[in-house]
């Protein structure tokens, strides 16, 4: 039974044994008992710093990511290709560290904006109340009880020279990648938005925001200064936890055909071509795939940690 | 009641008529329109050709007119027709429609009665190795690609061990068509699971600490009496509202599901739809998936008042 837990914090606080310590100190103790989240931000490290030296290693095995062989497809693993070729005889490792890259960037740049606005939204609304409220709040309510990943295909499949963007953004090579973090940014942002509405609601009736407000203080310092550093920890548990969905998202898009477009490497585009060939060469299916999984998994453990150490009131488990 | 209920019905209507522009005005955003394909596909047609036609078909009036047309058509029974299956388009969705019921039905049973015991046992005896076991899977559930995991039983059932079909719909045969579902309602299963697990136990553990819990162990009651009767009633409520919540996520699966079995549902019929340029089919078959939602949404809200009588709605 963890009836107890939220009489921790004041154990911890040194009442009880030990030298006083800092509130800092409390919540990284706690983060480092949650061994899983430890884990998981070891492995993210790792799969970030790889796949930041995708063009070091590039250099290191003199191969080149994007090179088509049509005479080298499906080499087994070898001193030069490590996990060997794909279909069109490119390097699978380098493939899949440049993949990385793409997704890991997608997930965080999406969860980030998703963050932001879902902020702004729901400081917004939690603090001017009335009608802005109610209209954030049932677009939000909209926005979340609808089926999501056929809209985000519509979305996605929608033509940007047709929307009248200029030829050169629309024709761009990055373009693909750009959107697909705007669109999942577009449709991200309710939870967030609704976690720092309520605790911006019960934050305003707080006495020290009412001080503030006697001494004179503006809306906008009080929302920025008073109001939005208590209602952090919410917002980097949910945009921790967000950034899992985000790259399984991404990569449904991209396995699609809808998301990130090849030649660019992305975990999911390049399960697209796999599916085909699982009756000749099933381990090009399973490389990408096992990378989103545990990439996911790891944000996953890391939030749950973060929720627990942050969150008194959270349930520990 | 009535009154609520009819009020929640007005504004489900609203969101369905907003959305139903919304995806109208969309769908002409997408790359080709119907006249471009007839071009591609007969290189005698002159563009003056082309211009008559799309004065025919109405597509040279600015979008609003298109749409009112399109809605006043709509609501005569006129959906239009699919251009890749020339047929009308009530006639392509309905089947598709039952499919999906069958395949959404039996994955989410199956993930219910999976995860409703996990969950709870998980709950009662938190940090335990049991507990620890149940929560890696429902954090692998909710981790895991689901087309992903759709290529690995692929994988294992079809191509390794060769004792299930890796797609498709079977014969009309009962025996054909159940082994053709085992592998789909396998993996919507699977990625469905993992949620409910986690609602389930924080819901326990939640109504394990409340104070009613302590009067009813104080009172004397059993283990068994306490949890069944206190813990449980009050942890479901919370549990039957997400689940009908998350009746979006669930299509969504479907949806990819669908496509990678090669199972003729609603999900692929609207991927296959809006791939292929079939903007009927597209537009309904989105707008019936929207309905769905919204009307799963006033279910779940309605029997969140039914459970906690609580909370009442005038």
């Amino acid at each position: 039974m963890s009836g107890s837990e939220p009489y921790q914090l004041a154990a911890d606080a040194g009442q009880a044994a030990g030298p006083p310590r800092s509130i800092r100190a409390i919540l990284w103790r706690r983060f480092l008992q949650h061994h899983l989240a430890l884990g998981s931000l070891v492995v993210l490290g790792v799969l970030v710093s790889v796949s930041l030296a995708a063009p070091l290693v590039e250099w290191a095995l003199g191969l080149d990511a994007n090179k088509v062989n049509l005479l080298g497809r499906f080499l087994a693993p070898s001193a030069s290709h490590w996990l060997g070729t794909d279909e069109l005889g490119r390097d699978l490792l380098l493939r899949l560290l440049y993949g990385g890259r793409v997704s890991l960037l997608v997930g965080i740049a999406a969860a980030l904006c998703a963050a932001l606005i879902g902020t702004l939204l729901g400081l917004l609304a939690g603090y001017h109340g009335g009608w802005l409220d109610a209209f954030v709040m049932r677009f939000a309510d909209g926005i979340i009880a609808l089926p999501l990943l056929p809209l985000l295909i519509v979305l996605a499949a929608v033509d940007l020279n047709k929307l009248g963007l200029p030829e050169t953004l629309a024709g761009s090579e990055n373009i693909s990648l750009y959107r697909i973090v705007l669109l999942i940014a577009l449709v991200g942002w309710t939870t967030v938005a609704r976690l720092v509405r309520g605790a911006t609601l019960s934050m305003r009736t707080r006495e020290f925001v009412r001080a503030a407000e006697g001494l004179g203080a503006g809306h906008l310092r009080i929302m920025l200064v008073h109001i939005l550093p208590n209602v952090v920890s919410p917002i980097i548990v949910a945009t921790t936890l967000s950034v899992g969905n985000i790259i399984l998202l991404e990569s449904v898009l991209s396995f699609l055909g809808l998301g990130i477009q090849p030649p660019t490497a992305s975990w999911g585009n390049m399960l697209t071509g796999a599916q085909e060939l699982i009756w000749s060469a099933p381990a090009l299916a399973v490389w990408p795939g096992l990378l989103i999984f545990v990439t996911v998994i790891a944000f996953n453990f890391l939030g749950d940690g973060l929720q627990d150490a942050l969150d008194p009131k959270a349930v520990q488990g | 009641m009535l009154r609520y209920i009819t009020q929640r019905l007005i504004e489900s209507a609203i969101v369905l008529l907003i959305m139903s522009f919304l995806i109208y005005g969309l769908i002409g955003l997408m790359p080709g329109d119907p006249i471009d394909l007839m071009i591609t596909a007969d290189p005698k047609l002159t563009p003056e050709d082309a211009a008559r036609l799309k004065a025919l078909y109405g597509l040279d009036r600015p979008i609003a007119e298109r749409y009112l047309n399109w809605l006043s058509a709509a609501f005569t029974g006129d959906l239009g027709y699919s251009r890749i299956h020339a047929r009308p388009v009530l006639e392509v969705l309905r089947p598709a429609l039952g499919n999906t019921v069958l395949l959404m039905g039996l994955s989410f049973a199956l993930a219910l009665a999976i995860a409703l015991p996990a969950g709870v046992i998980a709950a009662l005896k938190p940090q335990s190795a049991l507990d620890n076991t149940i929560n890696m899977v429902a954090f692998a559930g909710i981790s895991v690609p689901p087309f992903w995991l759709a290529i690995l039983l692929i994988i294992l059932f079809a191509v390794v061990l060769g004792w299930l079909p890796a797609g498709g719909m079977g014969d009309a045969g009962w025996w054909s068509r159940a082994s053709h579902l085992v592998l789909p309602v396998a993996a919507l299963t699977l990625v469905t699971v993992g949620g409910i697990i986690r609602f389930v136990r924080a819901a326990t553990i939640e109504a394990l600490r409340q104070d009613y819990v302590r009067t009813a162990r104080a009172k004397g009651l059993s283990r068994r009496q306490v949890i069944v009767g206190h813990v449980l009633r009050n942890a479901m409520i919370p549990v039957v509202t997400i689940l009908a919540l998350n009746f979006g996520a669930l299509f969504s699966g479907a949806l990819i599901t669908e496509t990678m079995f090669g199972w003729l549902g609603m999900g692929k019929a609207i991927y296959d739809a809006i791939m292929g340029n079939d903007f009927n089919l597209a537009l309904i078959g989105l707008l019936l998936a929207t309905l769905t939602t919204l009307l799963a949404n006033l279910l779940a809200d309605l029997t969140y008042a039914w459970l906690d009588p609580r909370i009442s709605y005038r």
